[in-house]
């Protein structure tokens, strides 16, 4: 099987939405702003469920949010 | 470091403080008597009732004084809310909490089978709680570094 990594564009996606900040976000779809950091970070998974809050702020799909990427040998990844 | 990270520190050092500080003062009140008595029981009974009021009260006070410090020193607010992130960390960190406590309990059964003075058994169950409380510490302290 090969081996995948969850991406994301938040930080882009915060910076389009008018330099929403890490905080607003948080506030919005109901978590810490250590978790939107770690989330943007790669560092943590979020739940399915929090996954769809944020798209839902930023009006996109989950896709366009988040991505599941390959993962090369030297930790480079494949759209 | 985050809010979690620093408040993870200060409870792992705040549950030695206070442990360490209280079996201090109170090894000094070991009744002089024979291993097996009444009063040896009733000893360690009076050890473990009270050390869990004192144990509460001063963390409450350690913690309102690392919230006041924090703020002064961060100007970071407690996060008002405890979100998914936080609760995985929080049962991820129980569970090893819990097999460290569970592993101490059976070593206290253990030292009773071998014949040992019911005081071994009650260190190593007093023993095994601090260990378990300071890795339930650390473990969230490493998870919320980690990230998850």
């Amino acid at each position: 099987m090969d081996e995948r990594r969850l991406n994301n564009n938040i930080r882009r996606l915060r910076f389009d939405h008018d330099e929403m900040t890490q905080q607003q976000l948080a506030d919005a779809v109901g978590v810490t702003r250590q978790t939107i950091a770690a989330i943007e970070k790669g560092k943590y998974s979020p739940s399915l469920e929090l996954a769809f809050r944020m798209a839902l702020i930023f009006g996109l799909p989950l896709e366009k949010v988040f991505s599941y990427d390959l993962i090369h040998e030297k930790g480079q990844e494949e759209e | 470091m985050s809010y979690q990270e620093r408040r993870a520190i200060v409870n792992f050092i705040s549950s030695i403080l206070i442990t360490t500080l209280y079996s201090l003062y109170m090894f000094q009140r070991y009744p002089d008597t024979d291993a097996y008595s009444v009063e040896v029981f009733r000893y360690w009974g009076w050890f473990i009732l009270i050390l869990i009021p004192v144990s509460i009260v001063a963390r409450i006070i350690i913690y309102i004084i690392f919230i006041i410090l924090n703020t002064i020193a961060t100007r970071e607010l407690e996060p008002s809310i405890s979100d998914e992130r936080d609760k995985l960390i929080e049962l991820k960190s129980a569970r090893i909490s819990l097999y460290v406590f569970t592993l101490g309990f059976l070593l206290a059964m253990i030292s009773l089978v071998l014949e040992q003075p019911p005081s071994v058994m009650f260190i190593i169950l007093i023993s095994a709680g601090l260990l378990s409380d300071t890795l339930n510490e650390l473990a969230q302290f490493y998870f919320y570094r980690r990230g998850f």
